[in-house]
């Protein structure tokens, strides 16, 4: 009655392809940290100090005329983008020479402007980040992803052997790493919500990787004839219906998030979406072949005196071949 | 593996059920809950002020200032130590420079005088606050150590947080948070206020009240061109008004002082809004003072350094009230009077960081939100349902609802604050949550495969598949706790439904589902397995 379109057992030969990913996923990963580095990041208030503001109001406006009024009010570079409706009006006003107090003053001007030339606009949600604010706020956003590698890294490694630790890692730096590249290359903003995306997209991929891991430890002590190369294979191939299965569903409910979810949440959202992608690909085509390339073969020298393990290599033969 | 006792089953629905109860509350309005008797749960998932609206400052106290004050204040005391027992140490340019208090002895010959005189001023036992260092050219510097200093800072910091609380509690907002944060910050947050700048405009002044002598003298001028005299200032007026100066020459000399009032109220005189003061005993005895010495001159009421009127003295105030009188609409005499009740802050206050949300926006999202969990939630559902058939895909359904109705529960008994992206964890969580129940159906498949039957397929499907699941997930909870540690506002809400989503996840995919089997064994014994 289930219906089934993940064929049930696949032999893809995953690490066949090994060299053409790994070197594909190089070259995407220096090109984002060119990207990063010559584009740069489009960061948002939170991160460069500023002001943001959403209005609606009761006629969709002359966004031209708008940007010339509040252009005319001397705040340096003024922002508008419509958002969501086409009432809606996002407006972010560049970080104001000096300290905090200049900013609330930033905010008072465009106030004052558009409520003398919009009759009954609402000011929806007014952000104003000061210098001060915004530097901790990426110090501390930068801080949580450094500890959030370094702590799962370390869960990894108590838990398996080294070597899954360090493809666990490079997966997490291909994630991240892409990830920044993306929103380099499309200037999508870059916030404390970005932020907690990327940490996220670290705990799902990882997810994934965990799966498989767990996948390949087993396997490489039932099939202690096979080369390393076909376990993984093997390893991945089995859990192949897994990852498609989750994946799929992970990213059904963040479309619905992305289609219908609330405008201000988008940009996470999307960000998410593509971590889903991202993630997905690393586990299979990162994170599996570094192991092969660090030749992870856990407890080879003390189970090959222990007879007893015999029994379970047979067992599981049947689903091997 | 598969056997479930009655109790255990008893105890895995009282979970849910327990689960079912707490998220209840959240589906009424807070008024009817209230209203309920005592032994039902009221406890309610709190919004965030992106979801209900309102207004979040983050305040910093001006500790330069804080420090400044502090010397200035010193300059007073090491001079009164200078001059202390009748004899003398000659001194001089006595002043503030950068974060300490210099001068130069006369005469050299005084360094020993002078140490023991300053000593004096460290009076406190417990630890020093001051050092003092005498150079060989007879320059001597105070400073400040560093624990006082903080001290200094930390005590300004809890007075603000008391003025701030008294401002906010004045105006009758409902619910404020008011919290310290860090060493020289201050969180306000006000749920559902529509006006973020009538708080921003209470919470920007010190309210620092004084009374002067306007100095009749000079003219204003005369002070404008720089002829003042030592004792006087040149002062603007607090709400320049046409036809009315806008600027006054001011005795510096504090005739009475703000923490002298006891009272503030807002009131009319003459058709025109005032504020009545009363001063303590020690304020309403200077007051007439001042007042009986100085008829027919004219008195400064000074706010923060601006000059709000500056009325004649007809006759002596004895009584130890006055009135405030100075162009005022309704709204500023009373807001006025709020400050001066409350009392003046230490330092001034700077927002550092403001988010404010419109209740309608917060409104817009709820309800955005609603419809992507609903849509999210029957596409994963649908899928699982096609996916693994039936059987097994409505037991990850159910499960999945039961994990829904725990997050709730469990959020509303921690009392924890849903905000916007807390909604985005929830969503994800749906996608996710499917991954445990994923893993277990795929490895009882193999485990089918492989030749077993359905029993043992079940049975070593769940235990080995237990293991990659707690792996898996607490994974994602250690990422889950650092964006806790480390978030604010907003992304800590994410972390909470997410770290929450996951570990009742760990309980409906591996406990609840497995009893849902368990108990569809029993009844069925099926031959094979419809996964």
């Amino acid at each position: 009655m289930a219906f089934r379109f993940i064929p049930d057992t696949t032999s893809i030969p995953f690490m066949k392809t090994r060299l053409p990913c790994l070197a594909a996923s190089v070259v995407m990963g220096v090109l984002s940290i060119l990207l990063v580095a010559f584009n740069g990041l489009n960061f948002g208030i939170e991160f460069q100090g500023g002001t943001l503001i959403e209005v609606r109001t009761e006629q969709p406006p002359d966004l031209g005329e708008m940007r010339s009024s509040l252009s005319g009010l001397g705040l340096g570079e003024v922002a508008l983008q419509e958002f969501g409706g086409p009432n809606d009006i996002l407006i972010r006003v560049g970080h104001q020479e000096g300290g905090e107090v200049e900013q609330q003053a930033a905010v008072e001007r465009v106030r004052e402007s558009l409520s003398g030339s919009y009759g009954g606009v609402e000011f929806r949600r007014v952000e104003v980040i000061g210098p001060k604010v915004s530097g901790e706020l990426l110090q501390d956003g930068l801080y949580a992803v450094l500890f959030s590698l370094i702590a799962v890294s370390i869960y990894i490694w108590l838990r398996f052997e080294w070597q899954f630790g360090v493809g666990a890692v490079a997966a997490l730096l291909h994630d991240v790493l892409l990830t920044l590249g993306l929103f380099s290359l499309l200037q999508l903003q870059f916030d404390l919500s970005t932020l907690a995306a990327i940490l996220t997209i670290v705990g799902y991929s990882l997810n994934d990787t965990v799966v498989i891991f767990d996948r390949v430890r087993e396997n490489l002590r039932r099939y202690r004839a096979k080369s390393l190369s076909d376990v993984l294979d093997l390893s991945v191939n089995q859990t192949l219906a897994r990852t498609i299965v989750t994946g799929l569903t992970t990213f059904l409910s963040l479309s619905a998030l992305f289609i219908f979810g609330p405008e201000v949440i988008r940009g996470f959202t999307f960000a998410m979406l593509w971590g889903v992608i991202i993630g997905t690909y690393s586990t299979i085509f990162i994170s599996s072949p570094v192991l092969l390339y660090l030749n992870v073969r856990p407890e080879a020298a003390p189970a090959d005196k222990d007879k007893g393990a015999g029994a379970v290599p047979a067992k599981a033969n049947a689903k091997g071949a | 593996m598969l056997n479930f006792p009655p109790w255990k089953i008893a105890a895995i629905l009282g979970v849910c059920l327990l689960g079912l109860i707490m998220s209840v509350p959240n589906l009424f309005s807070r008024e009817t809950v209230e209203s309920w008797p005592g032994f039902l749960p009221r406890q309610q998932i709190n919004l965030g002020l992106d979801l209900q609206g309102g207004s979040h400052l983050l305040l910093e106290v001006d500790s330069a200032a804080v420090v400044r004050d502090r010397l200035e204040s010193l300059v007073d005391e090491v001079r009164a130590a200078l001059r202390g027992d009748g004899q003398t140490i000659g001194y001089r340019n006595l002043g503030v420079q950068g974060e300490q208090v210099v001068f130069d002895l006369r005469d050299a010959a005084d360094r020993d005088r002078v140490s023991t005189a300053l000593a004096a001023l460290n009076t406190d036992l417990t630890q020093r606050q001051f050092d003092i260092e005498i150079g060989d050219n007879g320059r001597v510097t105070v400073g400040m150590t560093d624990s006082a200093r903080q001290q200094r800072i930390s005590q300004a910091v809890d007075q603000s947080l008391e003025i701030v609380r008294r401002r906010i509690d004045e105006v009758g907002t409902r619910e404020p948070t008011i919290q310290r944060q860090g060493a020289d910050r201050i969180l306000v947050q006000v749920p559902g206020e529509r006006d973020p700048n009538s708080i921003k405009r209470l919470l920007g002044q010190t309210a620092a009240l004084s009374f002067h002598l306007l100095d009749m003298n000079t003219s204003v001028a005369d002070a404008q061109r720089g002829a003042l005299p030592p004792g006087s200032e040149l002062m603007a007026a607090y709400n320049p008004q046409p036809g009315q100066p806008a600027e006054y020459v001011v005795r510096k000399r504090v005739e009475v002082a703000g923490e002298n009032l006891v009272d503030a109220q807002p009131t009319f005189q003459q058709n025109e809004a005032v504020v009545n003061f009363r001063f303590d005993s020690i304020g309403a005895r200077r007051f007439g003072d001042v007042t009986q010495q100085n008829v027919n001159q004219a008195l400064a009421i000074v706010l923060d350094n601006k000059v709000i009127s500056a009325p004649r003295i007809n006759e002596p105030i004895l009584g130890g009230s006055g009135v405030i009188s100075g162009s005022f609409t309704v709204e500023s005499a009373n807001e006025l009077a709020v400050l001066l009740r409350a009392g003046a802050l230490p330092a001034p206050l700077t927002v550092v960081e403001e988010r404010s949300v419109g209740p309608d926006l917060g409104a817009d999202s709820i309800a955005a939100g609603e419809v992507a969990s609903v849509v999210g939630f029957v596409l994963v559902a649908v899928f699982m349902f096609v996916y693994y058939g039936p059987r097994f895909g409505g037991a990850a359904c159910v499960a999945l609802v039961v994990n829904l109705v725990l997050i709730l529960g469990v959020l509303s008994l921690l009392g924890a604050t849903l905000t916007l992206p807390g909604i985005a964890g929830i969503v994800l969580t749906i996608g996710m949550a499917v991954d445990s129940n994923v893993l277990i159906f795929e490895r009882i498949r193999d485990e089918v495969q492989s030749g077993k039957t359905p029993l043992a397929a079940l049975d070593s499907g769940f235990r080995e598949a237990m293991r990659t699941i707690v792996d898996a997930n607490l994974t994602t909870l250690i990422a889950a706790l650092i964006l806790f540690y480390f978030g604010t506002g907003p992304i800590r809400g994410f972390a909470v439904t997410t770290g929450v989503g996951v570990v009742t996840t760990m309980f409906t995919a591996v406990t609840f589902t497995r009893m849902l089997l368990a108990v569809w064994y029993r009844r069925t014994r099926p031959a094979a397995l419809p996964v």
